[in-house]
């Protein structure tokens, strides 16, 4: 198995003519990813790498049987794009783009609770299920096929752990970016359930960082839901509060959402944290 | 994006929201002029983006023109949590007999807008949540609707015993969430939300934060930008397309992502360093942007050594050679540097690097260790 994509996934990708969008759309295809249309408001009926592009996600959905959608737009078009793809029929919308206001986000995520759909991101770098399918900007080649869950609020701190999961021998079963803006999709729980149903996946990395309190909230919920053995890693131990670092989401606010915190919290239910990056891979030679 | 107690609160003002009347001044002569105008007891107050004011004695309550001028003197000659104070608000002082809380912020867990009040107002919210967390009446609000009168109307009788008074103030819940939703602000709070002696509500301090991915959105607000001493820096990394946020340690980092550059900082500090600095140049870099980074890192008198530590993805590793090199012709770098490149096109980076003085590691922990043995070397 593995989770959310595999060989069955058909990705529309919506901005394919874009900078990022046809670079990542090429990257994808390479990779095996079943890139079945894109979507680009004026270039329609034209097509880019014999993929059809479209004007509208509904019809690209309807005529080309997607049923995963990538948003590749700017910040400035991207809420309109993530409306538009929830009203499409796809079931899961992976947003790349980054910068969307939060109380946009808040009237998207609830458009998108009403219609079940699947939101990944905003602000993530998508995800992968290894020799199956990529829906994202991950680096393919850092990753093997294995049985490590890995879900993640960051893009290349995610790699750097892979590539040390992938060093000690592990492989990832599917490795998600859940994205690092304050109001998101999927969430961690969200994440580590799927992954715990998952037959393919026999342990998990969980990759937090500073700001909210989603690591607690996994934490609470890992000891009471998750049988499988997991790792965590938390970023930002020596970051000032007050300060955004870099992700919108990542801020130290009123004293709450200290690095301290959250790995405090995930020891005091037995859950392994790795003091740097290298560790995780340690952390999981011990574990399995 | 933070705003000063004036901002927020001439903002409120337009929506019709109960401010008395204040005016900020940046000299004392100005602050004279303006209590003479007013003519009875006013609030002097430090206009900085802190809390703790009060305590810090940035605010001060004036009777005469002299007491105003005298104290516009000092607070203006402050520095509070680090801060100079550059303005004071002169405001008409209100007779308090009671302090109120209320505000509308962003919930990240429900991810939907909150509106909070209280009657334990004038302190600090947050210790009221853990102290009294009962004495905090809480409601979610559907962003796609707003704020609904009857939410309103359930605040207010939450909020006061007199039934005359909560419904006539019904209508500053409804305007601060208008605020809050129109401004895309993150926060929009009144603390004290003052009550007078002639049952009159007034909003004697407000704060107001505002969405910096929703700025574009509303171009009239990046007027009321006033940056704080550092800050300027980090605007201009911004602009450049860099997040850089200052530190006070000696080992310079340039690295792509943020989750990975505050990893960067957490292990040069768990062995033993201390980071100068957060800077994440971003997904797709260019040999400019890198050369961008460090100009403004070279900023810094601190900064011993540098060290890159790039995974690249979509961030090539030969682009940051490049404007590594390019950077050293242009400046004269003097400074140790050690760099990790991994990733896309690392073995062209390799070559481009070769024979120039930046010392290549292999790996983020001996990067890390390098790094630190060079700050401590000379």
């Amino acid at each position: 198995m593995s989770i959310l994509v595999d060989k069955d996934t058909r990705v529309c990708v919506q901005g394919i003519t874009g900078r990022d969008g046809s670079f990542h759309t090429e990257k994808m295809v390479e990779y095996g990813t079943k890139v079945v249309c894109g979507v680009t408001p004026g270039k329609g009926e034209k097509n880019f790498l014999d993929i059809p592009v479209y004007d509208m996600v509904k019809d690209a959905v309807k005529k080309e049987g997607a049923n995963t959608s990538i948003i590749f737009v700017p910040a400035k078009f991207a809420v309109d794009a993530l409306f538009e793809a929830g009203d499409s029929g796809v079931k899961i919308v992976v947003c790349i783009s980054e910068g969307i206001p939060v109380l946009d986000m808040s009237r998207v995520l609830k458009f998108y609770r009403e219609r079940g759909v699947m939101l990944i991101g905003p602000n993530s770098p998508g995800l992968i299920s290894p020799g199956k399918s990529k829906v994202g900007i991950l680096p393919s080649n850092i990753f093997r096929k294995g049985n490590i869950g890995v879900i993640s609020r960051s893009g290349t701190l995610t790699y750097e752990l892979v590539s040390h999961i992938t060093k000690s021998g592990f492989g990832e079963s599917t490795c998600i970016g859940i994205g690092g803006d304050p109001l998101i999709g999927l969430k961690f729980i969200d994440g580590l359930k799927l992954f715990e149903e998952d037959s393919e996946t026999e342990a998990i990395l969980l990759v937090g960082e500073i700001g909210g309190h989603d690591e607690e909230d996994a934490a609470d919920f890992i000891r009471d839901n998750v049988s499988k053995p997991v790792v965590a890693f938390v970023a930002g131990k020596t970051a000032p509060p007050g300060k955004r670092m870099g992700h919108a989401g990542a801020i130290i606010s009123g004293g709450a959402g200290t690095a301290k915190e959250k790995i405090e919290k995930f020891e005091s239910v037995g859950i392994r944290v790795a003091s740097e990056p290298e560790e995780v891979g340690e952390l999981f030679k011990e574990l399995l | 994006m933070n705003l000063h107690e004036y901002q927020a609160k001439e903002i409120m003002r337009k929506y019709g929201l109960p401010v008395q009347k204040g005016k900020v001044a940046t000299t004392p002569e100005e602050a004279e002029k303006i209590a003479m105008e007013y003519n009875g007891p006013v609030m002097v107050k430090a206009q900085v983006h802190t809390g703790g004011r009060g305590k810090a004695g940035g605010v001060k309550y004036a009777e005469t023109v002299d007491e105003v001028k005298n104290y516009s003197t000092s607070i203006l000659a402050m520095k509070i949590k680090n801060l100079p104070v550059k303005k004071v608000l002169i405001a008409k002082a209100v007779d308090i007999k009671k302090e109120y809380y209320l505000a509308v912020i962003m919930d990240r867990d429900k991810k939907f807008p909150l509106v909070m009040a209280s009657r334990e107002g004038g302190m600090d919210i947050e210790e009221v949540a853990r102290e009294k967390p009962e004495a905090i009446t809480k409601l979610w609000v559907d962003p796609v609707y707003g704020l609904f009168p009857h939410q309103a109307k359930e605040i207010t009788l939450s909020l006061f015993d007199g039934k005359t008074l909560a419904l006539q103030s019904v209508n500053i819940v409804i305007a601060l969430y208008k605020l809050f939703a129109e401004c895309d602000a993150q926060i929009a709070e009144i603390n004290p939300l003052a009550l007078d002696g002639e049952e009159r509500l007034w909003v004697t301090d407000a704060k107001v934060v505002l969405d910096d991915n929703a700025i574009s959105k509303h171009p009239e607000i990046e007027s009321l930008r006033d940056p704080d001493p550092g800050e300027e820096k980090e605007l201009a990394a911004k602009e450049a397309g860099l997040s850089y946020i200052p530190l006070f340690g000696d080992i310079g980092c340039v690295v792509n992502g943020a989750g990975l550059a505050m990893a960067t900082m957490d292990l040069i500090k768990k062995y033993g360093g201390e980071p100068a600095n957060f800077l994440d140049i971003g997904g797709s870099s260019s040999p400019e942007k890198v050369e961008k980074a460090l100009e403004i890192l070279l900023t810094d008198r601190n900064v011993r050594v540098i060290f890159f530590n790039i995974f690249g993805g979509i961030t090539r590793c030969d682009d940051v050679a490049k404007g590594i090199i390019q950077a050293t012709t242009k400046m004269k770098i003097e400074l140790p540097m050690v760099a990790r490149l991994t990733g896309t096109n690392e073995n062209k980076a390799k070559k481009i690097l070769k024979g120039s003085p930046i010392v290549p590691v292999p790996s983020m922990r001996e990067g890390a260790i390098k790094a630190i043995e060079l700050s401590k070397a000379g």
